[in-house]
């Protein structure tokens, strides 16, 4: 795999429901802005993940609608309001149900992909 | 409030969205950017703005609402900067839609709903069917026996209309009144407003007097009055007890039944042929089958019962059958065809108007080309400019439809005034629930279709092109839908146009067929004698009627005039059985021949202006004491005597006397109607004296004979000196049932002359709105290719060569328009064959004429533009672009 390229190739296209379990994982760690999940993903992710920010807002939005974040107004480290979110008690019940669905998916494509293994 | 909470969140994202840059942006400085750079290089890395706080907004879910209310705002104000492209488009519409409610509601009272009374489908008409006539009379001893022994019916009723004189309650006046048996109204499901039905037994002859009236007239002469019931009221001189109002709700007309002032009881009928088996008084019937029965098995079992009855009564009932038709066919009957014509026209038309309105969308979008790229590079997805087109579409068809729907409820109410009396249920059109339903849905349809296309293609600009070409579209391809537009448009002008031309050739070779009698001039009435006449014998009778003839006579303005009985030209007809002189006397009456039967005074030939042509007509000495003779009309005398001259001759006539002596040959008279005379079975014609009437006729005559008189022209208001005259000869005398001949020729040709003027609106209408289309196009494409046409001039063209190039242009469209409209024709005409006369629905001239018509048109609306083109100055041209 030519991982450079890739890597500029600027994303690999997230799973339907992916970006969900990413920012909540991301949310674990404590309370986080926008722009501050988004570098959060990319570097962990070793810079393979870049996150659409016509994706990640509306994904911000609709789980704050799903009660599952928190939004609130704080002053970041340099001084600058920024809009935090934080994981709430139902999103973080929702953060091991859909860490365990990734988990199955995962060992399930494995499993395809790999059968020898078994 | 949710407003002011939609703000806060929108400032709120703006906020987010602008924290998230200045983020970016520093970590980019503290990296070792210079600052400028940095904050573009964020902005990059951030994306389209626009298109990001759009989909963000879509999560918060109240999107559609708030977007839909966004579009509108924007849509009214985009409207509202185009007056005259507003005003075009939404009165293109409202005349389209208008059109289209107008007779959608005139359909949804006649065809979709005909029979407002309960389980419709169980109705059937009933009528006698006879060797010659499916739809005969039904003679009240028979009707009993199938009422008696029928096994597939619930109800079974007949009914007849009948004129009253009613007296002692103010004025004088004639009402019009049915006999109805027992199970009459309420087998329609009606119930009285007040006191009751009939009940079983009252309808028998000898019963005692009573009388159901109307709503209406409860109200107009009884002042609605609860205490009416028990009152009794005076008709032709008898005394009847009120037992029930009948709510004016109720309203049917079906065959010959009307609604009527006043319901009596059958029996009641002062007329001794009622108890005849063999009678042929008018009497026509409804019928209600059981739940579950059908149409064919109650006619098998109406067929077990007329057998049994053929069997029973040979000499009345040899031949006779029942006929029983669904109640909805009779009401809604001939005038199905039309209003599926009219409705298809009227269709075609609201098709041609969207179809405008399209391309004055399009013609439009082009100029906006400028604005949906400069919308799409700030961030609008396809689907919302889509949408956005759609909504202003929309709006525009909306309030087209809230005019057309105005256009309509005045244009029905018009229009209905002038419709055939025969459509049923007239009374009943107007808006309601149903036809809101249809014009919000056809407006919105036709919003939908007129815009879609345009927006689709507007939607999808190349931004980069666009935007550097200053929106100045480039020729060539974009017109091509235009042009297919405008081909569909002429294509159904065409057919419109063909439609209206063969029902105009129709309704012109209706007006020349000669009915046999000059119409011009001719009044008819009835009379009824006071009821004190009632009791007199028949030469008293004679002698009253003598006596209103004369006056007649005398009265300024009236030239000739003739008392009449029987049938009436395009009116009323009645038949008379006879066998020839020197035949025996046939075994049934059915083995008999049938003949129209007039009967009439000796001016009547003067009157009608009918040609004698062999032998003489009546006078004055063929009366009561002289030996009788007819006289009988050409298709009579050829029918029955061939080559041999009919004078002389005797014919046996079976319910006036027996012989009498043919004196006279007339011309033969469209009884049937102009149209259809020549097709009917029935047409052979016998004329009998008035005063030769057998005694019991003459005295039934006293509550009602028919008057025809031919006016003089020049004198004016007649009717209503006649009217004086009758009534100062005895207060209780009265007048009714006026009509001059030619409105009763207009109304039998009433629904051919409604749909050819409705047609022939529509298909004007269509030919000026394709005109409109053809001379949009070509103007549009002539000013896309302004500059084209220049250089072809700069570069020697010859200006005729342009003209006759843009010409070719508008002709390629007419001439595709022709033939595709041709076709649809050929398809189309069909449906209306059953109103066309003299003329097929494939008749060439008319297709000719409409196509050369259609051509001209088209040309004129595309030599305007043409003759711009043509004077283009190539100076101008160039120095433009």
């Amino acid at each position: 795999m030519a991982e450079k390229r890739e890597r500029y190739q600027n994303r690999i296209e997230l799973l339907q429901g992916t970006l969900d379990l990413l920012i909540l994982q991301t949310l674990q760690w404590g309370p986080q802005h926008g722009y501050g999940i988004s570098v959060a993903i990319r570097n962990h992710s070793g810079e393979l993940l870049q996150v659409d920010t016509g994706s990640l807002y509306p994904a911000l939005h609709r789980l704050e609608k799903q009660k599952w974040i928190k939004a609130e107004w704080k002053i970041s480290e340099n001084k600058q309001r920024a809009k935090y979110y934080r994981l709430s008690a139902t999103g973080k019940r929702q953060l091991t149900k859909e860490r365990s669905k990734w988990s199955q998916l995962s060992d399930a494509i494995a499993g395809v992909l790999n059968p020898e293994q078994r | 409030m949710r407003f002011w909470r939609r703000r806060r969140r929108e400032a709120e994202l703006e906020e987010e969205v602008r924290s998230h840059l200045e983020m970016a942006a520093r970590q980019r400085v503290e990296h070792g950017a210079d600052e400028g750079e940095a904050a573009r290089a964020a902005r990059r890395e951030f994306g389209n703005m626009g298109l990001v706080k759009e989909t963000t907004r879509d999560a918060w879910g109240w999107g559609f609402f708030d977007r839909l209310m966004q579009d509108l705002r924007f849509g009214v104000r985009m409207i509202a900067k185009s007056p005259g492209f507003a005003a075009v488009a939404i009165l293109t519409l409202a005349l389209g839609i208008g059109a289209n409610i107008a007779l959608f509601s005139v359909v949804n009272a006649v065809l979709l709903n005909p029979l407002p009374y309960p389980e419709p489908e169980q109705l059937v008409a009933l009528h006698e069917s006879k060797p010659n006539f499916e739809t005969g009379s039904i003679a009240l001893p028979n009707f009993q026996d199938w009422r008696k022994d029928n096994r597939t019916f619930s109800m079974m009723a007949i009914s007849r209309g009948y004129w009253f004189n009613l007296t002692g309650l103010g004025d004088a006046e004639q009402l019009r009144a049915e006999f109805v048996s027992t199970d009459f109204l309420p087998l329609l499901g009606v119930k009285p407003v007040l006191g009751r039905m009939f009940v079983e037994g009252e309808d028998e002859i000898g019963a005692s007097p009573i009388v159901m009236i109307s709503e209406g007239l409860w109200n107009r002469k009884f002042g609605g009055a609860p205490d009416v019931l028990g009152k009794a009221i005076t008709l032709d001189g008898r005394s009847y007890t009120i037992v029930g109002v009948v709510p004016a709700s109720f309203n049917l007309q079906v065959g010959y039944f009307r609604t009527r002032e006043l319901y009596v009881p059958l029996g009641q009928w002062n007329n001794p042929l009622l108890k005849s088996r063999a009678g042929g008084l008018g009497l026509h019937g409804i019928g209600r089958l059981k739940p579950g029965v059908t149409i064919e098995q109650g006619r098998a079992d109406m067929q077990r019962v007329t057998e049994d009855l053929a069997a029973a009564y040979p000499e009345a009932d040899k031949g006779i059958g029942a006929t029983l038709l669904p109640l909805r066919e009779q009401v809604v009957g001939n005038v199905r065809v039309l209003l599926l014509v009219l409705l298809a026209a009227v269709a075609f038309v609201l098709l041609i108007s969207c179809v405008n309105v399209a391309n004055l969308l399009a013609v439009r979008a082009m100029a906006r080309a400028r604005e949906f790229a400069v919308r799409a590079a700030l961030g609008a997805g396809q689907g919302r400019i889509v949408r956005q087109l759609l909504t202003e579409s929309v709006l525009l068809a909306v309030a087209g439809g809230g005019l057309g729907l105005l256009l309509a409820a005045w244009g029905t109410k018009a229009a209905l005034q002038r419709l055939p009396q025969g459509l049923p249920r007239a009374s009943e059109v107007g808006l309601d629930g149903r036809i809101l339903v249809f014009t919000a849905a056809i407006s919105l349809l036709s919003g939908m279709l007129f815009g879609l296309a345009p927006a689709l293609r507007i939607s999808r600009p190349n931004v980069h092109d666009t935007l550097k070409e200053g929106g100045r579209g480039a020729g060539g391809k974009k017109h091509r839908a235009q042009g297919f537009l405008v081909v569909a448009e002429l294509a159904m002008a065409l057919v419109l146009l063909i439609g209206a031309g063969l029902m105009i050739r129709s309704i012109s070779a209706l007006w020349s067929v000669n009915p046999g009698f000059d119409s011009r001039d001719i009044l008819t009435f009835g009379v009824s004698l006071p009821p004190s006449m009632k009791g007199a014998n028949a030469d008293g009778i004679r002698a009253a009627l003598r006596e209103v003839q004369r006056k007649l006579e005398t009265t300024p303005g009236v030239q000739s005039v003739s008392l009449s009985w029987a049938a009436v030209p395009l009116s009323s007809d009645d038949e008379d059985l006879f066998w020839l002189d020197g035949q025996p006397r046939p075994a049934s009456e059915n083995e008999m021949n049938w003949t129209l039967s007039y009967v009439v005074e000796e001016d009547y030939l003067k009157v009608m202006g009918i040609l004698l042509e062999h032998g003489r007509f009546f006078t004055a000495q063929d009366n009561e004491r002289a030996a009788h003779v007819v006289v009988v009309d050409d298709v009579f005398a050829r029918k029955f005597f061939g080559d041999q001259d009919p004078i002389g001759k005797r014919v046996n006539l079976n319910s006036k006397g027996g012989m009498a002596e043919i004196v006279g040959v007339v011309g033969h008279v469209k009884q049937w109607g102009l149209d259809s005379d020549d097709k009917q079975p029935l047409r052979a014609q016998l004329y009998f004296p008035f005063m030769q009437l057998p005694d019991e006729a003459m005295r039934l005559s006293a509550t009602g004979t028919g008057v025809l008189a031919r006016l003089d022209p020049h004198v004016p208001g007649t009717a209503d000196a006649i009217r004086t005259a009758l009534k100062r000869m005895n207060n209780d005398q009265v007048m009714f049932s006026v009509q001059t001949m030619e409105e009763i020729i207009a109304d039998s040709l009433a629904a051919r002359r409604v749909s050819m003027i409705v047609l022939g609106v529509f298909a004007v209408l269509a030919l000026g709105l394709a005109s409109m289309g053809i001379y949009g196009v070509i103007s549009y494409v002539v000013g896309q290719r302004t500059r084209e046409i220049g250089i072809r001039i700069a570069l020697g063209a010859k200006r005729m060569e342009v003209l006759r190039m843009v010409l070719r242009e508008g002709m390629k469209m007419t001439v595709l328009g022709v033939v595709i409209g041709f076709l649809a024709a050929l398809a189309l005409t069909q449906l209306m064959a059953s109103m066309l006369y003299g003329v097929s629905a494939t008749d060439p001239l008319t297709f000719a004429g409409v196509a050369a018509i259609l051509m001209i048109v088209a040309l004129v609306a595309s030599y305007v533009p043409a003759r711009r083109a043509m004077r283009v100055d190539p100076i101008v041209a160039l120095r433009y672009e």
